[in-house]
């Protein structure tokens, strides 16, 4: 009777452990994915700051990026931007709103058969240019688009 | 708790248009409450999209992502029945993963 109940408790211990190593580990893991967020980029009020936080800082202009938005916003709350890269071997799409309080909206990598396509709706404060950067090839290339915004979206 | 992702996976020749609507208030900490408080951040930070397990898109967001973000991915070579999974992170640490498999247009 003693000896199965020290088993029972021996067991249970084990299960305890292996269960907050688990935990350790998404905790872990979450972290990883929150390192990997350009914190500097994000938080970077001028865009020049958030151009060099990609390492974008005297990024060519192409007519290959296709940048479609509106040209007028009635609601700056949401504002579709969909950007097409027609570079050869385009890795990452990141989108800026340039003045907004924080410019840097999104960075995107595609990989493994991603096309060099993305859509997302961001907010916009004011009427002002979107700017699309893609790495390609290890080099950078810009094009940007005007928005006009009636009613901004940051309040 | 998040609630679940709408996600559609329809096949174009063989490109599959994903599109993703997912239930975020993606706060900026600009706005105030109606007692003048500013409302706290709170937004996706991580975005992952992966086609048959293969990470196909990897997006960092910031606050500036509309509420309720809508977004959508193109993978080439993909085939009707081909599993999409997409995964979100937000600042406060929450998380969610969806499936969904792409389909004939």
């Amino acid at each position: 009777m003693n000896g199965k109940r020290r088993n029972f408790l021996r067991l249970a211990g084990a299960a305890g452990t292996v269960a907050a190593a688990a935990i350790a580990g998404l905790i872990r893991s979450g972290q990883a994915l929150a390192q990997a967020w350009n914190k500097a980029g994000f938080e970077s009020k001028a865009v020049a700051d958030v151009l060099k936080s990609l390492g974008a800082t005297g990024a060519a202009e192409s007519r290959d990026i296709v940048i479609t938005a509106p040209d007028i916003a009635e609601n700056g709350a949401v504002v579709p931007v969909e950007v097409v890269s027609r570079i050869p071997g385009t890795e990452v799409i990141s989108i800026i709103a340039e003045k907004n309080p924080f410019p840097l909206a999104a960075i995107v990598e595609i990989s493994n058969g991603g096309e060099p396509y993305t859509y997302v709706r961001i907010k916009m404060g004011e009427t002002a240019n979107v700017r699309a950067v893609v790495k390609a090839g290890g080099r950078f290339y810009t094009a940007a688009k005007e928005v006009k915004v009636t009613v901004g979206g940051c309040g | 708790m998040a609630e679940p992702m709408k996600i559609r996976a329809t096949l174009k020749g063989d490109v599959a248009d994903i599109r993703v609507l997912i239930a975020h208030p993606m706060e900026t900490g600009q706005r105030k409450d109606a007692k003048g408080d500013i409302v706290p951040m709170h937004f996706i930070q991580s975005i992952v999209v992966t086609h048959n397990g293969n990470t196909v898109y990897s997006g960092q967001w910031s606050q500036a992502v509309a509420r309720n973000p809508v977004f959508a991915v193109r993978v080439r070579g993909a085939k009707v029945g081909d599993k999409v999974g997409v995964t979100w992170v937000d600042n406060k640490g929450d998380k969610r993963t969806d499936e969904a498999t792409v389909s004939a247009s």
